[in-house]
């Protein structure tokens, strides 16, 4: 019983890592490419969520046309941000950027408070119901799929930097943007590119997170979960940000299971302050190469 | 001079921040297939000429504010930078700047960005490490653990694959041992008649820049003090004693002997 108890609570957690893991992949493909922390993926996150609702509750739309819908409302207000609020600031301290990220959040807060009010919503139902079974473990069947997409997105993104030539583009404009130019990469399309493929990931996890927990304007707090995720896993590492949402998830799962559920934030801090004192760039972040 | 230079820089201004002047109307060709040095002391404004060519300036707060830069017969202001590579002009930057953090190959890789929307230009990373068979053993390593002289070889390996028809080199010598440096510059030679690729090289270092260049501009505060063919140049009076530290009799001299205060180069009276 104990065991079984223990494997359902660790299965759980890894469910909702997975969700952290595919949030964070959004902060650092932006981080990677163009240095800057974008605080507003919790809300580009929770828009996503709001934009599944109004294809599929609002337009009547199927919830696969309306997932669809969503990431591509998440890509298209990412590309749209790059241009106009982000390509301004190239040259800018990144703190002014960070900055500007903020406000971005809080303007999609209100305007999602304007459209659809500040109280909590439910998606409608679009997963199977019928309980997974892992031996005798019991998964929740919303968990266990949300768990199956983010590891499909978060390997398709790994074998895209790995193996093609966009992940090169975006690794040499990450180290050195004035090389990059002078190779023949063109810069702005790569920031563009990442801003576009991390907010409609983001959106899309929206989707998947809302449909476990409903959504709320508030819900965007959820990327702050995931700033935890990603600093633990390096902030310019895909790898890191799989690692550190799995773990993560299931700390927070095991630490709300035995110490109960107002321990779980302690918990999770405490890791993010110990882990930083020992490996300040991360589990798998780069550290510069030093030649002396 | 050739009729229809391959770069054609005519009386270009450039100012940083919008206070620094740093070109005060500079002019200078290169023809097809040769090699052009462009010599000078530290802030003459030589790398300074090299970025405003690869429109890499803007980047460092940089603008021409005056003449013009023609590579082909067409303005370079007209593309951004990436399009300038695409259309065969490559910057080899100073310091190298490669990706440290990409393999040997990767940065190559990165390189071939340089040949879209070019028909028929594969990319040959085989002709790379013909040049430099040093690079093809250290291939899937970090370029970030490669010597200096394997990073600058890597830097030039990186152009050599966008198959430019101009290069711009900017001080392929710096930080290296003189035998690293003859090693490279014959490879830069070698290149310039094997592939046919012109080259614009910035260097300190005259001597070896005139053991390779046909053509020679030296650089004193932003403007060309004088030009000619590098055999006119090696005559010169001032350029023997200033930049190649050479006496009149021909022979070396001791530091000992050196006045050059007492002596006012001729180009400036």
């Amino acid at each position: 019983m104990d065991a079984l108890f223990l494997a359902e609570v660790m299965l759980a957690g890894i469910g909702s890592g997975a969700l952290y893991a595919l949030t964070g992949v959004a902060f650092v493909l932006i981080y990677k490419a163009t240095r800057v922390v974008n605080l507003a993926i919790g809300e580009i996150l929770m828009l996503g969520g709001y934009a599944f609702l109004g294809f599929a509750a609002g337009l009547g739309l199927p919830a696969i046309a309306a997932l669809v819908l969503a990431v591509v409302t998440g890509g298209l207000l990412g590309w749209l941000v790059e241009r106009s609020l982000i390509r301004p600031m190239l040259g800018e301290s990144p703190i002014s950027v960070f900055m500007v990220t903020i406000g971005l959040g809080s303007i999609l807060v209100g305007l999602v408070q304007l459209g659809w009010g500040a109280d909590p919503l439910r998606l409608p139902e679009f997963m199977p119901a019928t309980p997974v079974f892992i031996g005798d473990a019991y998964l929740a069947p919303k968990v266990a799929v949300g768990f199956v997409a983010a590891a499909v997105v978060i390997a398709a993104f790994l074998a895209l930097f790995r193996f093609s030539r966009s992940g090169v583009a975006l690794k040499a404009t990450a180290g050195d943007q004035g090389a990059a130019y002078s190779v023949g990469i063109d810069v702005p399309r790569v920031f563009s590119a990442a801003w576009i493929l991390a907010c409609a990931t983001a959106a899309g996890a929206g989707v998947l997170v809302g449909a476990i927990g409903g959504i709320s304007p508030t819900m965007g707090v959820f990327g702050l979960s995931v700033l935890v995720v990603v600093i633990i896993g390096g902030l310019d590492s895909i790898a890191g940000a799989l690692v550190g949402g799995l773990l993560i998830g299931l700390v927070e799962a095991l630490a709300g299971a035995f110490l109960g559920g107002e321990y779980k934030l302690v918990v999770t801090f405490t890791l993010l302050l110990l882990l930083l004192m020992v490996r300040p760039y991360g589990l798998f972040g780069t550290h510069e190469i030093e030649r002396l | 001079m050739a009729a229809a230079a391959l770069l054609d820089v005519n009386n270009v201004e450039v100012v940083y921040n919008r206070t620094v002047q740093v070109l005060r109307g500079l002019s200078l060709q290169v023809p097809q297939g040769q090699i052009v040095a462009l010599l000078g002391s530290n802030g003459a404004g030589k790398s300074t000429l090299l970025k405003a060519v690869s429109n890499l300036l803007a980047l460092e707060d940089g603008a021409v504010t005056a003449g013009s830069i023609r590579f082909e017969g067409r303005d370079v202001a007209a593309d951004p930078p990436h399009g300038l590579v695409r259309r065969g002009l490559f910057h080899v930057m100073e310091g190298r700047r490669i990706f440290e953090d990409l393999t040997v190959e990767e940065n190559l890789t990165a390189a071939t960005f340089a040949l879209a929307g070019r028909a028929g230009a594969a990319a040959d990373f085989d002709m790379v490490y013909e040049y430099f068979p040093r690079l093809r053993e250290r291939r899937r390593g970090l370029a970030g653990y490669l010597s200096g002289g394997e990073q600058q070889m890597l830097a030039i390996g990186r152009a050599l694959v966008a198959r430019p028809s101009l290069m711009l080199l900017d001080e392929p010598s710096l930080g290296l041992a003189p035998m690293l440096v003859e090693e490279i510059f014959a490879i830069i030679a070698r290149i310039n008649a094997e592939q046919k690729v012109s080259m614009l090289l910035v260097e300190q270092n005259a001597a070896v820049a005139f053991a390779v260049a046909h053509y020679g501009y030296i650089l004193e505060t932003g403007k060309v003090v004088i030009d000619g063919p590098v055999e006119r140049l090696m005559r010169d009076q001032d350029v023997r004693e200033f930049y190649l530290g050479l006496g009149g009799a021909g022979g070396e001299r001791s530091y000992r002997d050196v006045k050059h205060y007492k002596r006012r180069k001729r180009w400036l009276s």
